[in-house]
């Protein structure tokens, strides 16, 4: 178990270079960056200034190495907007994205996981037709627009919920929903497929010829190994549902990171704008190591391996 | 060993029907025969001759597509066909056990060891937790694993080919079945490990009254284990009796080239006898006697109409128009 | 992740129904948004552009306060939504055409020369490829889109840039099992060049796929350009991009104008149901054994 969680280490690292490799080269390579990193509005001098400040014309992998360097060290700029540390600004608001994301998957795995496996156990016909078109129109309704839709309805026309802002469970549930909408049929989906593989394996059909009853059968044998590949999926899920929430937050004004990359672009405050990507990015992968290391612990084949 | 037979299988037939209706395979066509309690029956035949299904069809697990069509199924005296769901189940492990041919798919890799020997034990007999791992502690032991007391705790991916084949034999006998099928339940099996396998199945079965049917199409181990055969061609039996006459004397040509294709040493033979043809397409079999065209024999007769059930002698039957006294084997080119 | 999750979606919903119809109503869908948008300057009863703020947030025709001079309504602007909803179908398809296409052939050559090659070049591409995967696809087109700026040109690009993983990731696969049949290894004895193997032997094979793939992307990049267009680094003002006009729905909402979000809304899901629809059908026929998408 040693060698593979060091492997996945490795990767872990290696994913964080290139992503910081990435977006500093796209932002050095593309036009010019002085006028990204200075205020809106602000003079040719300023333009000058900033440009001797961060070294821009200094070789790029000098750049880089300063970039680099301030990165390890936790400094991501200053927000021009908010007249704070990126940084700190990004973390006061990640507990409200965090919120929002466990609320969607949750709701997401209460509604995908059972109706994936009733889909792949065919109780009847017509949970099996609800489910694909559930699965269709979970991958074809922009997050967003569902937003609205809630909001035309459960705001407008029955004044049930609130439409923006945050600090009750009311406030959450339509947020949640839209968000979660996607990831919903997403992960039904592959329950249903996971738990079809298992259903034809050969333990399976042990099971059944030991005469085990079918609740047993499915209930333990199928199950476990069914949920494996979905709970995996769901963990780096929750991660990303943090970042794209960007829209979902953005139209129900939730206080979250999403938004925060949103107002920095309304804003044009790019310093916000690239820490929320870089730190997004570092969520994933880290979530993604995680991931692997449960995977290892609950996996037996994993765990026991020298 | 009493005289009424444990099993007897009376004209069961298993169709497949293609989801429009179209296609019928007949996977099991009309097969009878009996088994003595404590007995061994070997199956043989090609692929796709009907084996597995066949005994798929005893325990009524068949894919939703299967349908047992006609027959009868008689164990203990009991009319299998007629059991509900619920009534299978209790069968199912319990009375009839059966191995599969891949141990380490059969078992799952998520569970341990222990967990999956006891199953059977706590849901046929209820047993508790407790003494079911320590029965089935004492059934690793009773196939020869050694240490079975950390085994038991261990999971599937840590035991070699051969323990996991042990392993999901003593799931088998845990609930002392009467009968056991095995569908080929050496062939992933090293050569070594095979001969220490089977004489485990033997020893297993005089220690414990079992049956033995083996799903096999190794002639060898039908030679050394079973008491009878039956040779299966196109899901129909065409011939079933007795080990040591059907070798000797065997009435079928199917079973006769079968037996001639084993290549023996110092036999004389410069070439390997294979039977020509391949095997038929069970969707569309020849018409007459499904092996027509592949026989050395073949009669005018054959190609017309399927040859009935001969009896040859008690518990012999092979079908076959060279068995059946009023016909004129006037030889005629194929 | 979204691409295969379309895949796989689609190819379950498909399976139960007779996968040889074809599909006759996502492809008159895909047919009709065609035409509309080539057709659109014909089309559409008014200039998209350019409203008349006497007629503001007009209600559809059927309902009280509506007139037939805008059938489907008019925005904040005056702008009728019909004509932008045509002149819109033909940003969407031009963008998501071209998306696509510079993604898909951009994906599907790295794909097929890391797949074949191998060696440090499939490492190179494979490491940039999943750095590039470790942020979704949005995030990263948000990012580039702050950088470069909002323009229709540089929205394609960016999509271009953001899917062709995406499509590097499964030709590469494909590639890799290619490698192993028979024509191809009778090729390599035969003395063909590296060039003219990839060339006249691996890409004819692996075109099915990006054909596929392509469809089922089509309406990804689409959800993806309209949630930019949305959050104001799309398609700019006063284009009438679907997102956009969704963007600009979001005002009138808590009034109730209903028709400026809901309207916009279905032209996208009618797009993306009828691509994904399509993929889906193209799958099976093409190759019926194709199911690691």
């Amino acid at each position: 178990m040693k060698r593979y969680i060091l492997k996945r280490v490795g990767y872990a690292l290696i994913s964080l270079v290139l992503l910081s490799v990435t977006i500093f080269l796209f932002v050095r390579v593309t036009g010019d960056p002085a006028v990204l990193l200075v205020e809106p509005g602000a003079s040719q001098a300023d333009i000058d200034a900033i440009r001797t400040q961060f070294g821009l014309d200094r070789p790029l992998w000098v750049q880089y190495g300063h970039f680099a360097v301030s990165l390890l060290r936790g400094d991501l700029g200053h927000s021009f907007y908010y007249r704070m540390p990126v940084l700190e600004l990004y973390l006061s608001r990640l507990p409200n994205s965090l919120l929002l994301a466990a609320a969607a998957m949750a709701f997401s795995l209460v509604i995908g996981i059972p109706t994936g496996i009733i889909a792949a156990v065919r109780v009847n016909r017509w949970w099996d037709s609800a489910g694909k078109v559930f699965a269709l129109l979970g991958l074809s309704l922009p997050s967003f627009w569902v937003g609205l839709l809630l909001i035309l309805f459960f705001s407008v026309y029955l004044g049930w919920l609130p439409s923006s802002g945050s600090g009750s469970a009311a406030h959450v549930v339509m947020p949640a929903f839209a968000l979660g909408w996607y990831f919903a049929a997403a992960h039904m989906r592959l329950t249903r497929s996971s738990m079809l593989d298992v259903l034809g394996s050969e333990y399976v059909k042990l099971a059944r010829l030991k005469g085990l009853p079918e609740a047993l059968v499915i209930g333990k044998h199928a199950f476990k190994n069914a949920l494996i590949p979905v709970l995996t999926l769901a963990g780096i899920n929750l991660v990303i549902m943090v970042n794209v929430a960007v829209v979902v937050e953005t139209v129900f004004a939730w206080p979250g990171v999403g938004r925060l990359l949103a107002e920095g672009i309304a804003f044009r405050d790019f310093p916000v704008v690239q820490a929320t990507v870089i730190l997004g990015g570092f969520m994933i992968v880290i979530v993604n190591l995680l991931v692997d290391v449960l995977y290892a612990v609950i996996d037996p084949r994993i765990r026991l391996e020298r | 060993m009493s005289d009424a037979p444990l099993l007897e299988l009376k004209g069961l037939s298993t169709h497949y029907v293609s989801a429009r209706g179209t296609r019928v395979v007949r996977a099991v066509d009309e097969v009878s025969l009996t088994l003595a309690p404590g007995s061994t029956l070997g199956i043989v035949g090609e692929s796709g001759s009907g084996k597995s299904t066949l005994a798929l069809t005893i325990l009524r697990l068949l894919p939703p597509a299967a349908k047992i069509v006609a027959g009868e199924i008689l164990f203990e005296g009991e009319d299998l066909l007629a059991k509900s769901d619920v009534e299978m189940r209790r069968v199912r492990g319990k009375r009839i056990a059966m191995i599969l041919q891949d141990p380490m798919a059969s078992l799952n890799p998520l569970f341990t060891i222990g967990d999956q020997v006891s199953e059977p034990l706590r849901v046929h007999e209820g047993v508790g937790r407790r003494s079911a791992w320590r029965r089935a502690t004492d059934l690793l032991k009773a196939v020869r694993i050694s240490a079975p007391e950390s085994r038991v705790r261990e999971y599937p991916h840590q035991m070699s080919g051969g323990m996991r084949q042990r392993i999901v034999g003593a799931i088998a006998i845990s609930c002392a079945p009467r009968l056991l099928i095995a569908d080929e339940p050496t062939t992933s099996l090293d050569l070594t490990i095979q001969a220490q396998y089977l004489n485990l199945l033997r020893d297993l079965q005089r220690e414990r009254q079992l049956a033995l049917i083996f799903i096999t199409h190794n002639l060898g181990i039908v030679a050394k284990m079973c008491d009878q055969v039956a040779v299966m061609y196109a899901g129909r039996l065409v011939e079933w009796g007795p080990v040591t006459r059907i070798f000797d004397a065997p009435a079928h040509p199917y079973t006769r080239a079968l037996l001639e294709s084993i290549p023996r040493m110092g036999d004389g033979r410069e070439r390997l006898t294979a039977i020509e043809g391949q095997p038929p397409d069970l969707a569309a079999p020849p018409g007459g006697c499904a092996f027509h065209p592949r026989c050395p024999q073949a009669m005018s007769r054959c190609r017309e109409e399927a040859p009935p059930e001969t009896a040859l002698g008690p518990s012999h039957t092979a079908r076959c128009w060279l068995n059946v006294p009023a016909a004129v084997p006037t030889a005629s080119a194929r | 992740m979204t691409s295969r999750s379309a895949a796989l979606t689609v190819a379950w919903r498909l399976s139960s129904f007779r996968s040889e119809g074809f599909p006759l109503i996502p492809m008159s869908i895909l047919g009709l948004l065609l035409f509309a948008a080539i057709f659109a300057n014909v089309l559409a009863p008014h200039d998209p552009e350019v409203g008349s703020l006497g007629e503001r947030f007009r209600p559809p025709f059927w309902q009280q306060g509506g007139s037939e001079k805008f059938i489907l309504g008019s925005d904040h602007l005056g702008r009728d939504v019909l004509s932008r909803l045509i002149f819109g179908a033909r940003v969407s398809i031009v963008v998501g055409f071209t998306a696509v296409l510079f993604a898909g052939v951009v994906g599907t050559g790295l794909g097929i020369l890391s797949g074949y090659l191998g060696g440090w070049v499939d490492q190179v591409i494979m490491r940039v490829t999943d750095a590039w995967l470790a942020i979704p696809a949005l995030t990263y087109a948000i990012f580039l889109a702050a950088v470069v700026g909002p323009s229709e040109m540089n929205i394609v690009i960016i999509l271009g840039l953001v899917y062709w993983t995406r499509y590097a990731r499964v030709i590469r696969g494909e590639v890799l099992s290619l490698k192993e049949r028979d024509f191809v290894r009778l090729a390599i004895v035969a003395g063909c060049s590296k060039r003219t193997i990839m060339k006249r032997h691996i890409l004819p094979n692996v075109l099915n796929s990006a054909i596929v793939l392509g469809t089922l992307m089509l309406g990804v990049v689409v959800v993806t350009e309209a949630a930019l267009s949305f959050l104001g680094v799309g398609v700019p003002p006063p284009k009438p991009a679907w997102g956009l006009m969704l963007a600009d729905g979001k005002k009138g909402l808590m009034a109730g104008y209903w028709w400026l979000t809901v309207l916009p809304g279905c032209c996208i899901m009618l797009m993306v149901l009828s691509a994904n629809l399509l993929g889906d059908w193209l799958r099976v026929k093409l190759d019926p054994q194709l199911r690691q998408l």
